[in-house]
């Protein structure tokens, strides 16, 4: 039995339940690493570049964590998984920078998934996997029908408002509203930002769980459904090529056009270029409206107790907005 | 309609002259200056890239010229640069700038689209006219080239490098005045025959440096602090792996082939990243691996702060370095790089390379290796 290593980090917030089954079902042991602590994000730091993003170092990391104890890693290069989209430049190369910055790797399953001209090009990444592990296609076929299946029920429990974080845990257990405590709440944020930002309690300090205990109703990008995604990311002058920033982009849109939300806090890693572009859309379209915008810039220096007086701040100057509404408002 | 477009090292002289054989009014972007810079860092988003910042710079100078409308490509990449002209037209509209943007997408988006830029942009009023002023401007895209080409040479070569420097600041403070397609090709024909009558040590054997990394900061001689020039005048003979004739050669005259040089690139870059990075980032591992075979003694890779592309090929380059055998070093642009401290890891390197040369000819003289 082979063991695969599955490091937390960068599209695991997005797939997790996904791999984990499919590879659960070929007969593997999967071996995720632990939460993101200071030891892996330290020996992230030390064995990757120094102009990469948190994220990416972080990955590193959870690399580093998991090579000694598994006989292969899992690390797919995720190209294209939209038709004439991509993904982030590092996450192309994201195989060929563990390769090449960390020595004594053991084999990598580097599947290559590229949509970006053919759609039919996905079945034959899923059985390029499955073979890796000397598995026929029947085996692999019927291993990724079951994965698919509890794949849906993740992204059903997402949609209806469970956080990512609570619901990889909980995809085939009961339904468990998180935001059951903050219900009474009036005020709405969203917390907008890339999932392996969201999501890695570490990196962004607890930033979701804050604001739930301050009753606040948080909805992230993933909460959103893809109809409204692709709805209102239509409505950019130029097709957003990048399908993480549409979601980020078409959800913000949503959101603040329908009106669901009283701001919204960005969540970047520093040196993130997608989000150099996401955000300056994004908060045009939030001043436009009125809604409250603030950005939250995260690299491996950020200190917890500023954060801390952002979000209060932030949330504080919600708060008087309602308060004073007859007056003017000091943002506009 | 007075037309403008960002500047990109040399092609401001071929893009004003293609654009005046076809009769349109040109200003071209005055030259890249720290006021350049400053306008474009005031303007743009604190964490774009530094070309993004740089073009914002020049389309503000050039308005305030009296150019109204801008030509740009796009691409649809994975790289930023595709979303560039939605962030521009934004900008440049909160600061009461009523401009057009005329934007070239790959022919992939449509090809509707393209026709309709192109109309709108060269006015043309017959597809002769539009052949005609189209071979001027890829002859003097090629002629420019060379020329820069040519100087870096005769500077590594020259017995006093000072003179080349001369020649070609005349020639640019020329090129300002000139107008039409014609007498810009004499003017550089004139140009290379003084470069030619220059006297040069034919006995020198000068180290070779390969500059590769991100396109805008290898070809703009604003961005790179003058790299050619620095390396130049320290006896060392550059070459670029990106120009705009290759760019031109690989994306528009061979298309959809791609050029000989490129394909080969990414034949060479296979073993280390096989599949697109978007940008450059596979043409960078390519060309240092190029360099390392064809004798070069060094490579240097520039990239802009937060170059999304060139920070995948700069975790592959350590690699290369090990395998190859060959220096590598990486500088890392922005619009807080110093020039002295720039200046000194160039002149530490080329030492390192000096020094690396000649233990590799005595070496096995001097120590039994």
């Amino acid at each position: 039995m082979y063991k695969i290593g599955i490091p937390r980090g960068m599209l695991y917030y997005d797939y997790y339940p996904l791999w984990n089954e499919f590879f659960k079902e070929l007969g593997a042991e999967v071996v995720l690493s632990p939460k993101t602590n200071k030891d892996i994000l330290d020996s992230g730091i030390l064995s990757s570049v120094d102009e990469a993003c948190l994220p990416v170092k972080i990955l590193h990391g959870h690399v580093n964590y998991l090579k000694d104890k598994v006989d292969y890693l899992f690390i797919p290069k995720i190209i294209s998984i939209r038709k004439k989209e991509y993904c982030c430049p590092k996450i192309l190369g994201l195989p060929d920078m563990v390769r090449f910055s960390i020595d004594k790797l053991p084999p990598l399953l580097d599947t290559n998934l590229n949509l970006f001209k053919f759609d039919r090009k996905y079945k034959n990444a899923i059985y390029e996997t499955g073979k890796c592990l000397d598995k026929d296609i029947k085996t692999i076929r019927r291993a990724y029908k079951s994965a698919t299946e509890s794949f849906e029920r993740y992204t059903y429990l997402l949609n209806r408002g469970v956080i990512p974080i609570e619901a990889i845990k909980l995809y085939n257990k009961a339904f468990k509203d998180l935001n059951v405590n903050s219900k009474k709440s009036n005020m709405t944020i969203m917390v907008a930002g890339h999932p392996y930002n969201l999501y890695d309690e570490y990196l962004n300090m607890n930033l979701i769980d804050k604001l739930i205990d301050n009753n606040i109703k948080v909805l992230t990008p993933e909460m959103v459904s893809k109809e409204n995604v692709i709805k209102y990311s239509n409505k950019l002058p130029k097709r957003m090529f990048w399908t993480h920033g549409r979601r980020i982009v078409g959800s913000a849109f949503s959101l603040i056009e329908e009106d669901k939300i009283d701001g919204i806090i960005y969540l970047s890693s520093f040196g993130c270029g997608m989000d150099s572009i996401l955000i300056d859309l994004i908060e045009r379209k939030a001043n436009s409206y009125k809604v409250p915008f603030t950005l939250l810039t995260l690299d491996e220096q950020s200190g917890e107790a500023g954060v801390n007086t952002r979000i209060e701040a932030f949330i504080d100057m919600i708060k008087w907005r309602y308060k004073n509404g007859a007056y003017i408002s000091t943002l506009r | 309609m007075v037309l403008t477009f960002p500047h990109l090292g040399n092609v401001h002289i071929a893009g004003k002259a293609f654009l005046e054989e076809l009769g349109q009014e040109v200003v071209p972007p005055p030259p890249c200056t720290r006021k350049t810079l400053e306008i474009g860092t005031k303007y743009s988003p604190e964490t774009m890239c530094l070309p993004f910042k740089i073009n914002i710079g020049n389309y503000i100078e050039s308005i305030e010229k009296g150019a109204d409308t801008i030509l740009i490509t796009g691409s649809c990449g994975p790289c930023r640069f595709g979303y560039y002209s939605v962030l521009e037209k934004n900008i440049l509209k909160d600061l009461g700038y009523d401009v057009d943007f005329i934007v070239f997408d790959p022919i992939r988006e449509g090809i509707g689209q393209l026709k309709e830029g192109f109309n709108k942009a060269f006015n043309i009023k017959s597809h002769k006219d539009l052949i005609r002023a189209g071979k001027f401007g890829w002859q003097l895209i090629q002629r420019t080239d060379y020329l820069t080409q040519l100087a870096n040479e005769k500077r590594a070569y020259a017995i006093d490098s000072y003179q080349v420097d001369w020649i070609m600041n005349d020639y640019h403070s020329q090129v300002e005045t000139i107008f039409g397609a014609e007498s810009m090709l004499k003017l550089i024909n004139k140009t290379e025959e003084r470069l030619q009558a220059i006297k040069i040590d034919e006995d020198k054997n000068p180290i070779k440096i390969g500059i590769i990394g991100e396109i805008y900061t290898i070809i703009e001689p604003f961005v790179n602090i003058e790299i050619e020039k620095k390396l130049g005048h320290m006896g060392v003979l550059v070459e670029k792996s990106l120009t705009p004739t290759k760019w031109v050669n690989h994306h528009v005259a061979k298309f959809p082939f791609g050029s000989k040089e490129e394909n080969e690139k990414y034949k060479l870059a296979k073993p280390y990243l096989s599949t697109l990075v978007g940008g450059h980032g596979r043409e960078t591992v390519g060309s240092a691996i190029y360099y390392a075979l064809n004798g070069f003694d060094g490579v240097i890779q520039l990239l802009p702060l937060n170059c999304m592309p060139e920070i995948v090929a700069k975790s592959i380059l350590p690699r290369v370095q090990r395998d190859y055998n060959i220096p590598i070093m990486t500088l890392v642009l922005d619009e807080m790089t110093g020039e002295s401290g720039y200046l000194t890891r160039l002149e530490a390197f080329v030492d390192l390379l000096t020094r690396k040369r000649e233990e590799e000819k005595n070496g096995k003289l001097l120590y039994g290796r």
